[in-house]
């Protein structure tokens, strides 16, 4: 049983392990069809990278906003419980804001985008694979990876940021219905204090969370995509991956990103 | 260029999938305007090397240059102006299937050429047209039948007038009147176009009647490569089998038969299957 799992998490992250040449690869051919290929006469797909974006958040917008209402009473009522013990209940707004902008709107967005836009990516580029296409756009002298990869990329870079920005706003929204409706705080002064709180360096942490998190997703998705093999089976197999693969890397640069910005202050 | 040197050559072409050789010490030339037709039976490696011809697998060794041009080694820029004059038809279609056809057709024309819509339109239709599919233009891949596919599939590969034209068995699975009608429309494009082409099929009456040169594949080499003529004159054993189509496994089945009848008890004498 302990066994079993102690080899699960091995399997896991053996996985990751191999996958890293890879993904290593796909981002320097990213960064050069972004950055480079635009002086050889290729160019950046504006109009499938907007379809995207229309999609990642049509997607995700739903879920997040649900997620976020949640996770902002929860954190509510879990830090009035804390507080009011120690008489300290006016830090309330201030603590909710805090942990929903730094730390679970961009972490808890860009799980349920890896999990609803990541794995359609995987879905989608697995079976372009299996079915020849990438081949064909291969053939014809269409980069799949300026074609395909780099308009994910961009979208997932532009619409998660943007889905976090609304979580952040959504979650402080459930914190003050707490606050409103079970505490019997008011209303404007738990808005006030938010705002007092508030400092640029938090939503400047969260920013930066989410633009590394779109990083991960479109990369690991992308990549599990492009390496299937055979047939719909193994796409299944590369949906999966791509969302287990996201998650786990998505925490640890959580964990990476939050050190930093502890350190420095 | 002149154009005695070959369009295609290809040298000492090897290829194995897990310990498997595919390709095994192949070499090919095709010239300008020539059609060359590749015979095989299926898994005899004919696809695995139009994969290798048009740079999609790299082999474990040997070369492939077009033009002058090593597609494995030289520069991304002189390939991909290659590419820009090559087409392709693969052998289950490859359509994108979140695209119409038109958009299929129309997309290598959007990326290559600075053509107005309209113009492009025009193109599309042609082009969609020259296989009989003006009507389905605004159908998705997922919607029309696989004869259907193979010749939007066609349609595609001609969106730019290649020069070069790779055909994973066009006809396989098409109704004997469609069959025709590609034979057909691919001798037109040869004439009129002057396209070289390099199909690969395993029908024997299309291959006959469109190819200046036949090749035919078994476990990754040529047995013979020549003429119409000279492979029908071939005294290669298994030329002969291809070309008349016996099966091989013949003899296996009876010996199967046999045992099967024995165990049942029954002494009956299995017929005798002449096998070469
Ligand atoms: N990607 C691959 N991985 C492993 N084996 C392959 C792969 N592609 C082709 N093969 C094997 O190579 C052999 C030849 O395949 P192919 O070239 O498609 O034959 P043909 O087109 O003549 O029917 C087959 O036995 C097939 O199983
Ligand atoms: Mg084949």
């Amino acid at each position: 049983m302990v066994s079993q799992f102690i080899r699960g998490v091995g399997h896991n992250s053996l996985g990751l392990l191999a996958e890293a040449g890879g993904v290593w690869q796909l981002a320097v051919a990213s960064v050069d069809c972004l950055f480079v290929g635009p002086f050889h006469g290729d160019r950046i797909r504006i109009r499938p990278t907007i379809l995207l974006i229309v999609k990642a958040g049509y997607n995700s917008l739903s879920l997040s906003s649900l997620i976020a209402l949640l996770a902002g009473m929860i954190m509510a009522l879990q830090s009035a419980q804390q507080l009011g013990e120690v008489g300290a209940i006016s830090l309330m707004p201030n603590l909710v804001a805090s942990s929903i902008i730094r730390e679970l709107a961009p972490l808890l967005t860009a799980i349920i985008v890896a999990g609803r836009f990541g794995s359609a990516i995987a879905a989608e580029l697995g079976t372009m694979k299996v079915s020849q296409e990438i081949d064909a756009l291969t053939v014809m002298g269409i980069h799949p990876i300026s074609f395909l990869v780099v308009p994910r990329l961009l979208a997932l870079a532009i619409s998660l940021p943007c889905l976090v920005i609304f979580s952040d706003l959504v979650g402080i929204f459930g914190g003050l219905m707490i606050a409103v409706g079970v505490l019997k705080l008011g209303a404007t002064g738990y808005m006030i204090s938010t705002f007092d709180a508030l400092q640029l360096q938090d939503v400047a942490t969260g920013l930066v969370k989410s633009l590394i998190f779109a990083v991960i997703i479109g990369l690991i998705s992308c990549r599990q995509g492009l390496k299937t093999q055979g047939g719909a089976e193994q796409v299944g197999r590369a949906t999966t991956a791509s969302v287990v693969h996201s998650i786990i890397l998505i925490i640890a640069a959580d964990l990476f990103v939050t050190a930093i910005f502890y350190l420095k202050g | 260029m002149t154009q005695t040197t070959p369009l295609i050559e290809a040298r000492g072409l090897i290829k194995s999938y897990r310990g498997r050789r595919i390709i095994d010490q192949l070499d090919l030339t095709v010239n300008h305007g020539e059609t060359l037709v590749i015979l095989g039976a299926s898994g005899s490696g004919k696809s695995t090397l139009l994969r290798c011809l048009t740079g999609l697998e790299r082999p474990d060794a040997g070369s492939v240059h077009i033009q002058g041009v090593d597609i494995f080694a030289d520069d991304q820029e002189a390939i991909a102006s290659l590419r820009c004059r090559m087409g392709m038809a693969f052998q289950g279609g490859a359509l994108f299937e979140s695209m119409t056809l038109a958009e299929n057709i129309n997309l290598p024309l959007s990326e290559f050429t600075r053509l107005p819509v309209s113009t492009r339109q025009i193109i599309t239709r042609i082009k969609l047209g020259m296989v009989g599919l003006e009507d389905a233009m605004d159908l998705f891949p997922s919607q029309i039948s696989g004869g259907m596919r193979k010749r939007a599939a066609l349609a595609r590969a001609l969106a730019l007038d290649p020069e070069m034209l790779f055909f994973d068995e066009p006809s396989a699975g098409l109704d004997p009147v469609a069959s025709a009608g590609l034979d057909l429309l691919i001798l037109q494009l040869k004439e009129v176009f002057q396209v070289t082409l390099v199909m690969v099929t395993h029908e024997l009456a299309s291959a006959f009647s469109i190819a200046d040169r036949l090749a035919l594949m078994h476990e990754g080499r040529f047995l013979v490569v020549g003429s119409t003529a000279d492979v029908k004159k071939s005294k290669d054993p298994i030329v002969r089998r291809f070309l008349e189509r016996i099966p091989a496994k013949a003899l296996e089945g009876s010996n199967f038969y046999q045992r099967f009848t024995e165990s049942a008890g029954d002494s009956r004498a299995v017929p005798e299957v002449n096998n070469e």
